[in-house]
C-alpha cells in the first residue's frame, strides 16, 4: 500500500444500465476521510443513480464500490447503512405520520439490538437503550439549533415546513451513525436565506459532526461555498473533476450544461 | 433568538408569540382552529388529563367489576367475547395497524391456534395435554406458520399482499372442511362437523370452570398482551414497524431491515391470534370451519378499523362497541333493544354532527317539537294515521305512540317513508351546513317514523341494517377510528 491514506468511499469502473439506456458508465469517484466531494451535472446525468448505487437501491452491472476496504456492492441497504453510509433524498421521504423525533429515533435501528422479547417486557437493556436513542435523538434535532428546536418534537413530521423537512431528513440520517452522509440536493427548494444556511451546516456537518460528505447540488453558490472537491457528470460519465474553478470553467462542463459555445454563436 | 434572520417576518407582536409564517405559528393556528367543542372537546380535555398506566388501571377495574353484574350467560356472550375480540385484534393491529400490511389470512392464524389447540386437548387423537405445554406450543407453531406464510409474502404490497393472503384464508377454511374419514376414523380435523369436547383449559391443576374463572384469564391475558404490545410499540421495533409502514425504502435506508420485519409483524400477529385460537377452542369447548370463515375476519377488521388502526385503546373501545351492539341486536334478545339502540344511534348522530352546546339544544328541541306538532296535527285531520301502536315498546309506548306518527290499515306508507329517508340522508350530505342544521329534527323525526312503521315488522333485517348504519355514522364521523390519529397520505 502507498503512503497516502486510502479514501473512504472509492467507486471503481462503475456501470448501470436501465434496458438499454445506459446510466452510469465507468465511473471513479472517491471521497476521502473528512472531505466534502459536490456531484453536479445536468438533469439526468446519473448523479442519483450514484446514491442509488452507493446506497445499495440498485446494485450496479460492473464495477466495484469499496467502503474502507470492504466492496459493499450489491449488499441491501440497510446492511450498507450500518456500515456507515446515510443519505437524505431529493424527493423527501420521511416517515410523515410519526412525530418529528421518532422519525430520527427510528434510524437508530441499525446500532441498536434489544430484542422484541426483551422491548415487550421493558428489560433493563432495552430500556437502557430506549434512553440512549431518545438522548441520541435529541442531540441530533439540537444540531438544527432554532429551526427544529424542543417544541416542534412531538409534532408529526408532516406539519413541518418544506426547509424543516429537509434538515429533519438529515437529522434522520446523522441518527444512523453513519462516517459518509449522501445529501441530495439539500438546498432544493429553499428560499436564499435557508439557502445560505444550509450551505454553513453542511460545512458544521463536516467540522462538527465528523461527517465525510457526498453532495448532490444545482445550486452553484452553495456547491462553490462547501466544496473541497468538484465532479462533473453528464449522461452517465465522468467529464470533470477538481476544485470549484476548475470544474466550472472546464469546457466540457460549460458545454454539458449550455450546450456547444460554437453553434450558438454561429 | 437569533435576530438576524432577514427571512422571517419582523417582530411586531407582543413577546412570547411566534411570528407569522414559522412552524411554531403554524401549529398554533392549526390548533386553534382544531379545538374541539361540544362534547368532543370534553372527551379530548379528559384524555388529556389522564395518564395512560391510569387509563390502563380505570379499563381493568372496570372490567374486573362485569362479572358482578352480569350472569354467567351474559358474561359468556359480552364479557368473553370482547376479550376474544379484543385479543384478536390486537394481534391484527401489529399486522396492519403498526406494519401497514394488509393481512386478510389473519383469521387462518386464529383457526390454526384452535385446530391445534383442540386436537391435543380432545379425543379425536386421545390426547390430553395438560395446558401448560401445548398453549405455549400452539403460540409457537402458530407464529412460525405465519412467518411461513410471510415469506412469499414479502414483496407483495397493499392490495395483492391482500389478495394472496385471503387466499390462505380461503385455504384453510376448505382445508379443515376436507374429511377423509380413513384419517382418525373422522378425518385429519374433524371435517365439517370439526373437533367437539375439548377439554377445560386448567394450569397445574387448577380448572378454569366457571364463566366467571375464565374472564378472569382472559382479563388477565388481555392486559399482558396490551401492555407488551405498547411497550413493543414505543420500542425499537414499534418505531421500525410504523417506519416501514410509512415508506419502506427510507425505512431500509435507515438501517431497518424492512423484509425481515415484516415477517417479525406476521409472527406476533400470528403468534397472538394462535393464542386466541387456545382459548376460543377451550372456552367454546369445540371448534368448526365455520368459526374461522370471512363473518369473523369482517368482524376483526371492523375492530380494528372502528378503533383506528394503531391503536391500542383502540382496539379496546372497537372490540367493546362491536361485540355489545351486535350481541345486543341478536335475535333472541327483545326488540327493545334495537330500538334503545336505534335511538342512542340517533342522538348520537346529532350531537356530533351539531359540534357546539346551544345549537345542539335547538335541533334537539325542535326534533321533539316537530313531533309533537306533525302528530298533533294529523291526528286532527286523519286520525287513522296516528291510531297505530309501538310494538312491544314497554314503558316508552305510550310516549313514542303519541310522537311518532304510526298509521293503521296504511301498509305501504312504511315503505314509502323509507324511501323518503333513504333520499333526505342523501340530500341531507349534500346541504350547506347552515340549511343542515335546520334540516336536522325533520330527517331526524321521518328516521323515527320508518322505525317505528318499517323496521319494527322486520327484525332480522333491522338489525343488519342497524348495525351498518352504527359503523357508517362512527366512521363518518372519525373516519381515522375513534381513538386513531388522522394520517396524511401525501403532503
Amino acid at each position: 500500500m502507498n503512503g497516502e491514506q486510502a479514501p473512504l468511499l472509492q467507486l471503481r469502473h462503475v456501470a448501470k444500465s436501465f434496458g438499454g439506456l445506459r446510466v452510469v458508465y465507468d465511473l471513479d469517484l472517491e471521497v476521502r476521510d473528512g472531505e466534502i466531494v459536490s456531484l453536479i451535472g445536468p438533469n439526468g446525468a446519473g448523479k442519483t443513480t450514484v446514491f442509488n448505487l452507493v446506497t445499495g437501491i440498485y446494485a450496479p452491472d460492473d464495477g466495484e464500490i469499496v467502503l474502507e476496504g470492504r466492496d459493499i456492492a450489491g449488499l441491501p441497504p440497510h446492511k450498507i447503512t450500518r456500515l456507515g453510509i446515510a443519505r437524505t433524498f431529493q424527493t423527501l421521504r420521511l416517515f410523515l405520520n410519526m412525530s418529528v423525533k421518532e422519525n430520527v429515533m427510528a434510524a437508530a435501528y441499525g446500532h441498536t439490538s434489544s430484542t422484541v422479547l426483551e422491548s415487550m417486557l421493558r428489560l433493563p437493556r432495552a430500556r437502557r437503550e430506549e434512553r440512549e436513542i431518545a438522548q441520541l435523538a435529541e442531540e441530533k434535532l439540537a444540531f438544527f439549533g432554532q429551526r427544529l428546536v424542543g417544541y416542534r418534537w412531538d409534532q408529526p413530521a408532516y406539519s413541518l415546513s418544506y426547509a424543516n423537512r429537509r434538515r429533519l431528513e438529515i437529522a434522520r440520517a446523522m441518527a444512523t451513525k453513519p462516517r459518509l452522509l449522501l445529501l441530495d440536493e439539500p438546498a432544493a427548494g429553499m428560499n436564499p436565506v435557508e439557502t445560505g444556511e444550509m450551505t454553513e451546516l453542511i460545512g458544521r456537518l463536516r467540522d462538527e459532526g465528523g461527517y465525510s460528505i457526498l453532495v448532490i447540488e444545482h445550486d452553484m453558490h452553495v456547491v462553490e461555498g462547501i466544496s473541497d472537491r468538484v465532479v462533473a457528470l453528464d449522461h452517465g460519465v465522468k467529464i470533470a473533476e477538481g476544485s470549484f474553478d476548475a470544474v466550472a470553467t472546464d469546457p466540457r462542463v460549460v458545454e454539458a450544461y449550455l450546450g456547444l459555445r460554437k453553434r450558438a454563436s454561429a | 433568538m437569533d435576530r438576524d434572520r432577514t427571512d422571517l417576518p419582523p417582530e411586531n407582536v407582543e413577546p412570547g408569540r411566534p411570528r407569522v409564517g414559522v412552524d411554531e405559528w403554524v401549529a398554533q393556528v392549526d390548533q386553534r382552529r382544531d379545538r374541539p367543542t361540544g362534547i368532543a372537546g370534553v372527551a379530548r380535555r379528559i384524555g388529556e388529563v389522564v395518564t395512560p398506566p391510569i387509563r390502563l388501571a380505570i379499563v381493568v377495574v372496570l372490567a374486573a367489576l362485569v362479572p358482578l353484574w352480569l350472569g354467567e350467560g351474559d358474561l359468556f356472550n359480552y364479557g368473553i367475547f370482547v376479550l376474544l375480540y379484543i385479543l384478536l385484534g390486537l394481534g391484527l393491529n401489529v399486522v396492519v395497524g403498526f406494519a401497514g400490511l394488509l393481512d386478510l389470512g389473519y383469521v387462518a392464524f386464529f383457526g390454526f391456534g384452535a385446530y391445534f389447540y383442540a386436537l391435543l386437548s380432545s379425543e379425536h387423537y386421545g390426547i390430553h395435554w395438560p395446558a401448560i405445554v401445548s398453549i405455549p406450543l400452539v403460540v409457537l407453531a402458530t407464529s412460525l406458520l405465519g412467518l411461513v406464510l410471510g415469506i412469499p409474502s414479502r414483496r407483495l404490497l397493499g392490495d395483492y399482499l391482500a389478495i394472496v393472503t385471503l387466499f390462505f384464508g380461503q385455504a384453510f377454511v376448505v382445508f379443515v372442511n376436507a374429511s377423509n374419514p380413513k384419517v382418525a376414523g373422522k378425518g385429519l380435523t374433524g371435517g365439517p362437523n370439526g373437533v367437539a369436547d375439548i377439554d377445560p383449559v386448567s394450569f397445574f391443576g387448577y380448572e378454569f370452570t366457571t364463566r366467571t374463572q375464565q374472564y378472569a384469564l382472559l382479563l388477565a391475558a388481555g392486559v399482558v398482551v396490551l401492555v407488551g404490545l405498547h411497550f413493543l410499540s414505543e420500542s425499537r421495533t414499534g418505531r421500525a414497524l410504523r417506519a416501514l409502514r410509512e415508506d419502506p425504502l427510507a425505512a431500509e435506508a435507515m438501517s431497518i431491515p424492512v423484509n425481515r420485519l415484516k415477517l417479525l409483524a406476521f409472527g406476533i400477529g400470528a403468534g397472538i391470534a394462535g393464542f386466541t385460537g387456545c382459548m376460543f377452542a377451550t372456552l367454546l369447548t369445540a371448534v368448526t370451519p365455520g368459526n374461522f370463515d370471512v363473518p369473523i375476519l369482517i368482524t376483526v377488521y371492523a375492530v380494528v378499523i372502528l378503533g383506528g388502526f394503531g391503536s391500542l385503546s383502540g382496539v379496546i373501545l372497537g372490540a367493546v362497541v362491536i361485540t355489545v351492539s351486535f350481541q345486543f341486536l341478536a335475535p333472541e334478545n327483545p326488540q327493545n333493544n334495537a330500538r334503545v339502540l336505534f335511538y342512542t344511534i340517533i342522538l348520537l348522530a346529532i350531537v356530533l354532527a351539531v359540534r357546539s352546546w346551544w345549537r345542539l339544544l335547538l335541533v334537539l328541541a325542535g326534533t321533539v317539537g316537530l313531533g309533537i306538532a306533525v302528530h298533533a296535527i294529523v291526528a286532527a285531520f286523519a286520525p287513522t294515521w296516528t291510531s297505530g301502536q309501538a310494538v312491544e315498546a314497554g314503558r316508552f309506548g305510550d310516549l313514542i305512540s303519541d310522537w311518532v306518527i304510526i298509521p293503521q290499515g296504511h301498509p305501504d306508507f312504511g315503505n314509502v317513508a323509507y324511501v323518503a329517508l333513504v333520499v333526505a340522508l342523501l340530500v341531507l350530505t349534500q346541504m350547506r351546513p347552515t340549511y343542515r342544521l335546520l334540516a336536522i329534527p325533520a330527517v331526524a323525526y321521518l328516521a323515527a317514523v320508518v322505525w317505528e312503521t318499517s323496521f319494527v315488522e322486520q327484525p332480522a333485517v333491522a338489525r343488519w341494517i342497524l348495525f351498518g348504519a352504527l359503523l357508517v355514522v362512527l366512521m363518518n364521523v372519525r373516519p381515522q377510528g375513534l381513538l386513531g390519529t388522522p394520517r396524511v397520505e401525501i403532503a
